[in-house]
C-alpha cells in the first residue's frame, strides 16, 4: 500500500505541474498580442425623446434611437488561447452634467469556432439609449465605437477598441408621438 | 516554513494588486460563458484607475456581504471624478438595479472591491466541490488529519 500511495501521489503531482506549465506556456504565447482590428460602422436613423425613465428614478431623461450598420472580420483575432470575444457597441459622449458618457448600446458573444465575420445593417439597438439627464439633444459628438474584450483559456483579460468609429449627430429638436 | 512563505506571497499579492482578496473562484453562472463556477479570477483594485465600459469589476452591495463579478453597462463620470455607473451580468437578461440595494439605481466607486484582471480556468473546482457536497469537505479534513498523523518523516 505504502509504494501504491506514493506513486499515485507523485504521478498527481507531476500531472499537476505539467498542466501547471502548460497553461502557462499557453498564456505566454499570446501574451504580447493586440488585438486590433478594422471596423466599419455607419448610423441610420437618429433622433431623440424626451420622457420620464420608469427603470430609472421617473425624471425626464433624454431618449435616443438610432439604428446602425456594422461590418468587420474578426477572425485573424481568434487563436488558441481565446475562448470568446464579449464584443460591445459603446456610444461616448459629453454632456452638460456629464464630462464622460458611455452607455453601451448592443453586445453580442461570439466564441472561438462561431462566424467570425460580422455584417448587420439596420439594425436595432439591444438596449436603451438613456443619457442621465437631457444631454443627448443636439449633441453634435456622439462617438459610436465598436470595442471587445478578449476572453482567453487562461491569461489577461483585455478590453480592446475596434479600428474605425462613427460620429452620430443628435436633432436640435425632440421628436414627439409614439416610436 | 512553507506555510510561511505561502503567507508571504499571499499577502504580497494583496499589496501589488491593491485587493484584499486578490484571488477568487466564481461561484455563480452569470457570467458564462465567460466564466464557469469553479473558474478562479485574479483581481486588482487600484483606486486611481477609471471605470470604463466592459470591464469586469467586483463590487458588494451595501448591506450584504457577497461580491459580485459583473460587467459594466453605463458610466456617467463628472469633472471631479465621481462616477455613477450600471452593471449587468453576461448570462442575465436584465441589468442590476435589481440586486442593488432599494433606492439604489447606480453603483459608485466606493461599491468596487476590485476588477478582474486575469483569468484560469477550473482552478477553483474544490472550493465549488466543498461548498455544494459538505460530507466531501468532511471526507477531505479527515483524510488530512489521518495523513498528517501517521505519516512519517
Amino acid at each position: 500500500m505504502n509504494s501504491f500511495t506514493s506513486r499515485l501521489n507523485s504521478l498527481f503531482a507531476f500531472t499537476l505541474s505539467v498542466m501547471a506549465a502548460l497553461t502557462f506556456g499557453c498564456f505566454l504565447s499570446t501574451v504580447l498580442n493586440d488585438h486590433l482590428r478594422p471596423v466599419q460602422l455607419s448610423v441610420g436613423k437618429v433622433s431623440v425623446k424626451n420622457v420620464p425613465d420608469y427603470s430609472a428614478d421617473r425624471d425626464r431623461s433624454d431618449l435616443g434611437f438610432i439604428t446602425f450598420d456594422l461590418f468587420t472580420d474578426l477572425s485573424p483575432l481568434y487563436n488558441w488561447n481565446v475562448k470568446m470575444l464579449f464584443l460591445y457597441l459603446t456610444a461616448e459622449y459629453k454632456t452638460k452634467d456629464h464630462d464622460l458618457n458611455q452607455v453601451v448600446l448592443w453586445d453580442k458573444i461570439v466564441k472561438r469556432g462561431e462566424n467570425t465575420i460580422l455584417d448587420f445593417r439596420k439594425t436595432n439597438t439591444k438596449y436603451y439609449f438613456w443619457d442621465y439627464g437631457n444631454g443627448l439633444k443636439g449633441n453634435e459628438n456622439v462617438t459610436l465605437s465598436l470595442r471587445w474584450n478578449v476572453i482567453p483559456n487562461a491569461g489577461t483579460l483585455p478590453n480592446v477598441k475596434g479600428l474605425g468609429s462613427q460620429v452620430i449627430r443628435f436633432p436640435d429638436q425632440y421628436t414627439a408621438g409614439r416610436f | 516554513m512553507i506555510v510561511s512563505s505561502a503567507l508571504m506571497i499571499w499577502k504580497g499579492l494583496m499589496v501589488v494588486t491593491g485587493s484584499e482578496s486578490p484571488i477568487v473562484v466564481v461561484l455563480s453562472g452569470s457570467m458564462e460563458p465567460a466564466f464557469y463556477r469553479g473558474d478562479l479570477l485574479l483581481l486588482t483594485n487600484h483606486k486611481e484607475e477609471p471605470i470604463r465600459v466592459g470591464e469586469i469589476v467586483v463590487f458588494k452591495i451595501e448591506g450584504r456581504d457577497i461580491p459580485i463579478v459583473h460587467r459594466v453597462l453605463k458610466v456617467h463620470e463628472k469633472e471631479d471624478g465621481s462616477v455613477k455607473f450600471l452593471t449587468k451580468g453576461d448570462n442575465n437578461a436584465v441589468d442590476d438595479r435589481g440586486l442593488y440595494a432599494r433606492g439604489q439605481l447606480w453603483l459608485e466607486k466606493k461599491d468596487v472591491v476590485g476588477r478582474a484582471k486575469g483569468f484560469l480556468p477550473y482552478a477553483g473546482i474544490v472550493t465549488i466541490l466543498m461548498n455544494d457536497y459538505p460530507k466531501f469537505k468532511y471526507a477531505m479534513l479527515a483524510f488530512l488529519g489521518i495523513f498528517v498523523l501517521t505519516h512519517r518523516e
